[in-house]
C-alpha cells in the first residue's frame, strides 16, 4: 500500500476510533438498562432496572438540581456573550476579555470549581477579607454557600467554564460574518450599536455556533467533576447519582446505574430538542420584532452592566486560582485572617512523591493523546486539500457526538468493551478515551487555520518540482507551526481535565491530577487541595505559555543563524 | 416628498477633511458642497482612501484610521455624533442585503420605527416595490434574486430609511454594463427626486459622466488634482 493510499483512509479511521467506542459504549449501556448483561446473571430483557430507577426516594430532586443548574449556567452563559458581545462590539474591551479567556478556557473545571469553593465558602477567602470587622462573624457562618440546595454554586461554576468557550467560539464565528458591513449598513440606516448588532450579526452568528451551545447545554446537564465540588450530595445531580450506581458494591445496582445513564442521555437529548424549538420560536418573533424597525439606543447601560459581570467573573476565576496557589503554601492560616499566618513549602514536599507519580500519569496520557490527535488532525486536512474535499455540516455533526452525548452515557459501556478486548485499565484504554474529547477540539481548533493557508505557496512549491509529502513537512508544517503547537496545547489541556474516562478507562489504575483533586475535595485537607488544584490548573498554562513561546524561539534563532550565515 | 428650499446652509458639506493611517496622511486635505438633488464624483485609483472617505462621513471609520476635518449636513456638524444618528444613507458595491429576511424583511429594517401600524409599514414597502416594478417580490428570499434587482432592493432599503443624504461606494461596479447604465439613473433619479444631497466614489469615468455633476479627481496620494463640472448628458 502506497502512503497515498494510507492518508486516504486516515479520515474515515479516525471517525471509526472516535465514534466506535461511543457507539458500542451506549449499546453496551443500554442493553443492562433493560436488564441484559450475562456476566451479572442478566440473560433476559426486562424493565425492572427502570422500575427500581422510578423508585429511588432521591431521583425527582437529582433531577430538579440536573435541570436548574444545566438549564440556568447554559442560558447565563449564552446571554452574557450575546449581550457583552453587543454591546462591546469592535471595543477595546473586547479585545481584553478576548486575551483573558484563552488562559481561563485552559484552566481544568475540577480547578475551577474547587478555586470557587475556596472562594465563596462559608469560610473561604471573601468572609475572611471582610470577617469579622464588616460582618461580626467570629465563626463562619452558617449557610451552604457551596453545595447550596438550588445547586447555584455549581450554575455560577458552569457559567465561569462555559462563558470563555462561548465567546471564543462565538468571536471565531464573528470573523466569517461579515460583522462590520453588516453594522455599518444597519447604524446608517438609524440603528443604536446593540439593536444593530442584534438584529443582523445574531443570526448570521447564530447558525456557527449552534453546536457549541448545544455542546454547552450537554456538558451543564451531564457535569461530574464539578459536581462532586460544588453541587449538594444527598441526593446529588444525576449524572453523580448514576456515578455512584455504577462504583456501588452491590453489583446489581449495575443495572439501575444503566438505566440511569439512559434517563440522563434522554434528557440532554430533551433539552437540545426543546432549545432547539426554542430558537425556531424566537427566530420567528424576531422576524416580526425586526420588521417593526425599532432602532434602540446607545446601549450604555447594557455595556457597563454585561462588561462588568463579565469582569466580574474572570475576577473571581483568578481570585479562585490565587486562593489555591495560596492554600498550597500555607502552614497556618486560621479563620477569619484574611492571609495566612505562616507559610512554608512543607505540603510540596511532603506530597512529593505522589506528586511527582501523578504529574507523570498526567503528563503521559496528555502529551500522547495531545500527539497523536495533532497527527490524525493533520492527516485528515492534507488528505482534504490533496483531494479538493471539504467537510460537510453533517460530518461536523459527527466531529461534535463525542461532546454532545452524555459521558456518563457510554463510558460504562466503552468500558464493557475494553474489557472483552483485553485493554482494560492499559495506557492504551486511558489515551484512547482521552482521545474521543481530545480529537473534536484539537480539530476545531486546526481546521480554520489549516485551510486559511494560501493554496498558492503549495502550489509554488509543487511547480518547483518538491513531491506533495515534501511540501507538507517542509513548506506547510513550518509555516502552520504556531496554530500546530497551540492546537496541540488545546488537546494537552483537554485531557488533563478529563476524570469520568479517566475513571472508567484506567479501571482505578490510574490517578491523575484531576481525579486527585476532586477525590481529596471530598474531605481533605485544603492545603493538600491547593497543590493539586494548583497543579491541575497550572499544567495547560504551561503548555499555552509553551505553545506560544517556541515558534518565536524558533524564529528567533533562524534569524540569528542567517545573520552569522 | 419634501420639498427643501435650497440655501446656502443645505446639503452635505466637507471641510478640510483628512485621513491618516498611525499619524500618516493618506488623503486630503479635501473641502466640497454637495447641494440637494446633486451628485458630487470623486474619483481615483483604487486605494487612494476613496472608500475611507465615506466610512469617514457615515462615522464607520476602521478605528486603526484617524480623520479630521467639520462634516456638515444642512448646517449641522456630524464628526462628533455616532453612525446611527446621522441620518446618512449609503451603497456598497455589494448590496448587502440581510440573507436571514425576506425582501420585504430588509425594507421592514430600513423603514422607521415611527410608522407603528403593521398595515401601513406593509402599505409603504408595497408601495416602494411597486415604484420599482418589483411588487412581485414581497415574500422572495434575497438569494433568489438576480444582482440588478438586488442592487435595486438595497436602495430602496436605503431610501425607505428617510437619510438626508447618499454616499454611493462604487455601487455600480460589481453589475453588467447594461445593467449598470440603467441601475445608475434609477439611483439618480431617486436621489434626485428626493433632493438628496449624493456622493459618489468610483473610478469608472462613465459613473462620473452619468452623475452629471462637479467630479473630484484624487490621486494615488489622496491629493486633489483637478475639478471640473462634468458635462451633462
Amino acid at each position: 500500500m502506497t502512503r497515498r493510499d494510507l492518508l486516504a483512509y486516515l479520515p474515515g479511521a479516525t471517525l471509526l476510533l472516535f465514534l466506535t467506542p461511543v457507539a458500542a459504549g451506549l449499546i453496551g449501556t443500554w442493553l443492562p438498562a433493560f436488564g441484559y448483561f450475562p456476566t451479572l446473571g442478566g440473560d433476559s430483557f426486562t424493565v425492572e432496572p427502570w422500575v427500581l430507577l422510578f423508585d429511588h426516594p432521591g431521583l425527582g430532586e437529582s433531577l430538579r438540581l440536573t435541570l436548574v443548574s444545566g438549564l440556568l449556567a447554559t442560558v447565563i452563559s449564552f446571554s452574557l456573550t450575546v449581550f457583552f458581545l453587543a454591546a462591546c462590539h469592535g471595543g477595546r474591551i473586547t479585545l481584553a476579555i478576548r486575551g483573558l479567556m484563552a488562559p481561563l478556557l485552559a484552566v481544568p473545571h475540577a480547578a475551577m470549581a474547587l478555586g470557587l469553593a475556596f472562594l465563596i465558602a462559608p469560610s473561604g477567602w471573601l468572609v475572611r477579607l471582610v470577617s469579622p470587622w464588616a460582618t461580626g462573624w467570629d465563626l463562619p457562618p452558617d449557610v451552604a454557600t457551596v453545595q447550596d440546595p438550588n445547586a447555584l454554586a455549581l450554575t455560577l461554576g458552569l457559567v465561569m467554564k462555559e462563558l470563555p468557550f462561548l465567546l471564543l467560539m462565538t468571536l471565531a464565528a464573528l470573523e466569517h460574518s461579515r460583522a462590520e458591513e453588516r453594522l455599518a449598513i444597519a447604524r446608517s440606516l438609524g440603528y443604536g450599536p446593540v439593536m444593530a448588532w442584534l438584529k443582523t450579526v445574531l443570526p448570521a452568528v447564530y447558525r456557527r455556533i449552534r453546536l457549541p451551545v448545544y455542546a454547552v447545554l450537554a456538558y451543564s446537564l451531564s457535569v461530574v467533576d464539578m459536581a462532586l465540588i460544588l453541587a449538594p450530595l444527598s441526593p446529588p445531580p444525576l449524572a453523580v447519582q448514576v456515578l455512584r450506581w455504577f462504583n456501588d458494591p452491590d453489583l446489581t445496582m449495575r443495572f439501575v446505574a444503566a438505566a440511569g445513564a439512559v434517563l440522563q442521555l434522554l434528557l440532554v437529548v430533551g433539552a437540545i430538542a426543546l432549545w432547539r424549538l426554542a430558537e425556531i420560536l424566537v427566530a420567528r418573533l424576531g422576524r416580526i420584532w425586526i420588521a417593526g424597525g425599532r432602532r434602540g439606543g446607545k446601549g450604555r447601560v447594557l455595556r457597563a452592566a454585561t462588561t462588568s459581570l463579565v469582569q466580574l467573573l474572570v475576577a473571581m476565576a483568578a481570585a479562585g486560582l490565587l486562593a489555591m496557589a495560596l492554600w498550597s503554601v500555607t502552614r497556618r492560616w486560621r479563620y477569619p485572617d484574611a492571609l495566612p499566618s505562616v507559610l512554608s513549602t512543607d505540603i510540596w514536599a511532603r506530597q512529593g512523591h505522589d506528586l511527582l507519580w501523578i504529574t507523570g500519569t498526567t503528563l503521559i496520557s496528555g502529551l500522547a493523546a495531545a500527539f497523536i490527535a495533532v497527527a490524525l488532525v493533520l492527516g485528515c486536512l492534507e488528505n482534504e486539500q490533496r483531494r479538493g474535499l471539504t467537510i460537510s455540516a453533517r460530518a461536523l455533526w459527527l466531529l461534535y457526538v463525542p461532546l454532545l452525548v452524555p459521558q456518563v452515557a457510554f463510558l460504562f459501556g466503552s468500558q464493557v468493551l475494553s474489557i472483552q478486548i483485553g485493554i482494560d485499565g492499559t495506557w492504551i484504554a486511558l489515551v484512547w478515551s482521552h482521545l474521543l474529547f481530545v480529537l473534536p477540539y484539537v480539530f476545531l481548533s486546526l481546521a480554520d487555520h489549516y485551510r486559511a493557508l494560501d493554496e498558492r505557496y503549495s502550489r509554488t512549491a509543487l511547480c518547483l518540482g518538491a513531491s506533495p509529502n515534501r511540501v507538507f513537512w517542509r513548506v506547510k508544517l513550518p509555516m502552520l507551526l504556531r496554530p500546530v503547537l497551540f492546537a496541540a496545547a488545546v488537546g494537552f489541556a483537554v485531557s488533563v481535565t478529563q476524570y469520568l474516562p479517566t475513571l472508567f478507562a484506567g479501571a482505578g489504575r490510574f490517578v491523575t491530577l484531576t481525579t486527585e483533586a476532586v477525590s481529596l475535595s471530598a474531605g481533605g485537607d485544603r492545603r493538600v487541595m491547593g497543590v493539586f488544584a494548583f497543579l491541575q490548573a497550572a499544567l495547560p498554562l504551561i503548555a499555552f505559555a509553551a505553545a506560544l513561546a517556541l515558534p518565536r524561539r524558533l524564529a528567533r534563532t533562524r534569524i540569528l543563524r542567517e545573520q552569522r550565515a | 416628498m419634501t420639498v427643501i428650499s435650497v440655501t446656502k446652509d443645505y446639503g452635505l458639506a466637507l471641510r478640510q477633511v483628512e485621513l491618516a493611517h498611525g499619524g500618516g496622511r493618506f488623503l486630503g486635505p479635501l473641502s466640497l458642497t454637495v447641494a440637494p438633488g446633486e451628485v458630487v464624483t470623486v474619483m481615483g485609483p483604487s486605494g487612494c482612501g476613496k472608500s475611507s472617505l465615506l466610512a469617514f462621513v457615515c462615522g464607520t471609520l476602521d478605528p486603526a484610521l484617524t480623520g479630521s476635518g467639520r462634516i456638515l449636513l444642512n448646517g449641522a456638524e456630524l464628526a462628533s455624533r455616532p453612525p446611527e444618528e446621522r441620518r446618512i444613507g449609503i451603497l456598497f458595491q455589494d448590496d448587502l442585503l440581510f440573507p436571514h429576511l425576506s425582501v420585504a424583511g430588509n425594507l421592514a429594517f430600513g423603514l422607521p420605527p415611527e410608522i407603528r401600524d403593521r398595515k401601513a409599514r406593509r402599505a409603504r414597502i408595497e408601495e416602494a416595490l411597486a415604484e420599482a416594478d418589483m411588487s412581485a417580490f414581497y415574500d422572495r428570499d434575497p438569494e433568489t434574486l438576480s444582482g440588478g434587482q438586488r442592487a435595486r432592493i438595497a436602495l430602496l432599503r436605503t431610501l425607505l430609511s428617510e437619510p438626508c443624504a447618499l454616499l454611493l461606494d462604487e455601487p455600480f461596479a460589481k453589475l453588467d454594463v447594461a445593467l449598470r447604465a440603467r441601475f445608475r439613473s434609477f439611483v439618480f433619479e431617486h436621489a434626485r427626486a428626493q433632493a438628496l444631497p449624493t456622493l459618489l466614489v468610483t473610478h469608472d469615468p462613465a459613473d462620473a459622466a452619468d452623475a452629471g455633476g462637479p467630479v473630484l479627481e484624487i490621486d494615488a496620494g489622496g491629493q486633489v488634482m483637478a475639478r471640473r463640472t462634468a458635462h451633462l448628458g
